[in-house]
């Protein structure tokens, strides 16, 4: 009887179809995870081989130099302080979240000219990099719009060398920054306040909730996620900042952040060793930072299949 | 096919403008006063997004001795000087990089959504042992800073010989797609498994339901990566500033930021230049605003 239920020939046949099947996934997955492999898991397993050597990058040897590069990475002046340039746009990156948060709240409810004000606000993320950079340029060079704007406006003894002064150079960066992707975080934030359904606000209204009862407690749990993502996006941001410094000032003037340091290391000096230590520093302190937020916000959303 | 569609067009597009009972509620006076600052503020926001682009069109019509007497604030006087344009495009070989941007775009892009649509399909709709390890690959791969990495990246495009060549720029914007193929595999797992059983019920192989009947109807999807992805080609630096140093190689962007030495006293040259780059992004939002908001919101939240 056990004999009958096992049922052998539908075992026989099972296992032609199922190696089949086998190769078949990889034909399609293939060309997706040998560029996957290539491009992003063999770079960062090389940059960690290569942050334990002295290397210029042509030699066919490599010289074994232990943790040497990391110790000079922390120790060297010239490593840990493009660290704190950071905080520069680390700081710039709050205000940016708060001005989005403002406009997504306010554009969320009925306005005239809507789409007109959210299409602007939005704009300037979808520049190009490089225009963005000629366009500070010209607005912070002396006599540049931003001084004649404040004499304009009769503040014209506020004007300074907006990125010569490396007091102020940072700020104008971040302030570039800011102008460039606050855009982005606006329209984040608004879709995630629309995807909020009508009903919702419609109760509170019977129940007889203001403006500010709508925000405080149907508009910020509902966009709760969102925000302490951007936060997070804030922090890895700040950190690999390279573009808009990179483009406008090159570095100089106390702008050079820690990614155009990495660059110049790598590729100026030809130190690829200790471009790699940087390079691993940076990449472990994104991972970390990514999963101490993994831990405190429980991710419902990026569970696929 | 609505259930597909109600997934893609989620979030952004049911503008919420009927619940103002509150603000009638609330005292007249507080309310005006709340309405024009509201309406202040995105006015001042507004001009602060405007002024610097209107002030370098500005520049850009001026000759060089208007340039150099008016200040940045005034508008050019003849508004039909394309003087600077013509220049910045012959000296800038505007054409040439607009080429190189437009060869290395419809590559990467055509690239992309066959790489990308077929991982997706391999892993949403095959079952195999290995697919969480697959799916974490890319998870992880999605953390790393793609600007960090390239310390390394160079030597791997190096040893392969593609170093100032245009396939440096389309196998590394194929390679380090991971956000398309999230948003692929999303909008796959909307698309109901009963219509692949039917196929195959009907006699089709599982690539002829990829042919037939998930790439058709991906098409959304298809659009969303492309027009964000597009943008950020278009848009991208780094990537040909570092593996395409030739003059022959330059795209938009490394063209543009040449003007950055030698025309470095011929601000209506570079501002002209500026403006022929952001021509086409202005093209393309006015036409596209609706996918882009959808392409960005989906893309940033993976």
């Amino acid at each position: 009887m056990t004999a009958l239920l096992e049922r052998p020939p539908e075992r026989v046949a099972q296992p032609t179809p199922k190696t089949r099947r086998i190769a078949t996934h990889w034909l399609y997955l293939g060309p997706a995870v040998a560029l996957l492999i290539t491009f992003t898991y063999v770079p960062v397993g090389n940059m960690i081989w290569y942050s334990f050597h002295k290397w210029d990058g042509l030699d066919l040897t490599m010289d074994p130099v232990g943790w040497d590069n990391y110790v000079r990475v922390f120790t060297d002046e010239r490593y840990w302080r493009v660290f704190l340039i950071s905080l520069y746009y680390f700081v710039a990156s709050f205000a940016q979240i708060a001005i989005a948060l403002y406009f997504a709240v306010v554009l969320s409810f009925s306005t005239r000219f809507r789409n007109l004000f959210k299409g602007i606000l939005f704009f300037p993320y979808l520049l190009n990099g490089v225009a963005v950079g000629f366009v500070f340029l010209y607005l912070f060079q002396p006599g540049g719009t931003l001084d004649s704007v404040l004499e304009l406006v009769g503040l014209g003894s506020q004007t300074r060398q907006w990125l010569g002064d490396p007091d102020v150079a940072n700020i104008s960066l971040a302030g570039t920054s800011v102008w460039r992707f606050t855009g982005l975080s606006f329209v984040l934030f608004l879709g995630a306040i629309q995807s909020i359904p009508n009903e919702i606000y419609e109760a509170a209204d019977l129940d007889g909730a203001n403006r500010w009862h709508q925000f405080r407690y149907i508009i910020a749990p509902g966009i709760r996620r969102i925000i302490s993502l951007s936060f997070i996006l804030a922090i890895s941001g700040s950190l690999a900042v390279f573009e808009i410094p990179f483009i406008m000032t090159g570095g100089a003037n106390g702008t050079r952040t820690f990614v155009i340091q990495a660059y110049e290391t790598a590729f100026q000096f030809r130190q690829i060793g200790l471009a790699s230590a940087m390079a691993v520093v940076l990449l472990l302190v994104v991972l970390v930072i990514t999963w101490i937020q993994r831990r405190l916000i429980p991710d419902d959303e990026v569970s696929l299949s | 096919m609505t259930h597909v569609r109600a997934t893609t067009n989620n979030s952004v597009q049911n503008p919420r403008n009927g619940s103002s009972a509150a603000g009638r509620r609330a005292g007249r006076g507080i309310a005006k006063v709340a309405v024009a600052g509201k309406y202040a503020s995105l006015v001042v926001a507004s001009i602060v997004v405007l002024v610097p682009l209107v002030v370098v069109l500005f520049a850009a019509f001026k000759t060089h001795a208007e340039y150099s007497t008016s200040g940045p604030l005034t508008p050019p006087r003849d508004w039909f000087n394309f003087d600077n344009f013509a220049t910045a495009w012959s000296k800038g070989h505007m054409l040439r990089g607009f080429w190189n941007t437009t060869v290395i775009l419809v590559i990467s892009l055509t690239g992309t959504v066959f790489v990308g649509t077929l991982a997706a399909y391999a892993i949403s709709r095959f079952s195999f042992a290995l697919k969480r390890v697959v799916l974490g690959l890319f998870l992880v791969a999605a953390l790393v800073p793609g600007v960090t990495t390239q310390v390394a990246t160079y030597q791997i495009v190096k040893s392969m010989g593609l170093v100032n060549t245009p396939w440096a720029a389309i196998v590394l914007f194929l390679g380090t797609d991971i956000v398309s193929i999230y948003i692929f595999i999303q909008f796959m797992q909307s698309i109901p498994r009963s219509l692949d059983e039917a196929a195959v019920i009907d006699g089709a192989n599982r690539f002829t339901v990829y042919r037939k009947i998930v790439l058709p109807l991906m098409r959304p999807a298809i659009a969303t990566v492309v027009i964000i992805k597009g943008i950020a080609i278009y848009n991208e630096f780094y990537i040909p500033f570092l593996y395409m140093r030739s003059p022959e190689l330059n795209v938009i962007s490394t063209a543009l930021f040449r003007f950055k030495g030698p025309y470095g006293a011929q601000w209506e040259t570079i501002a002209a230049c500026t403006m022929i780059v952001i021509l086409p992004t202005v093209v393309i939002f006015l036409l596209l605003q609706r996918f882009i908001y959808n392409g960005v919101t989906a893309g940033a939240t993976k």
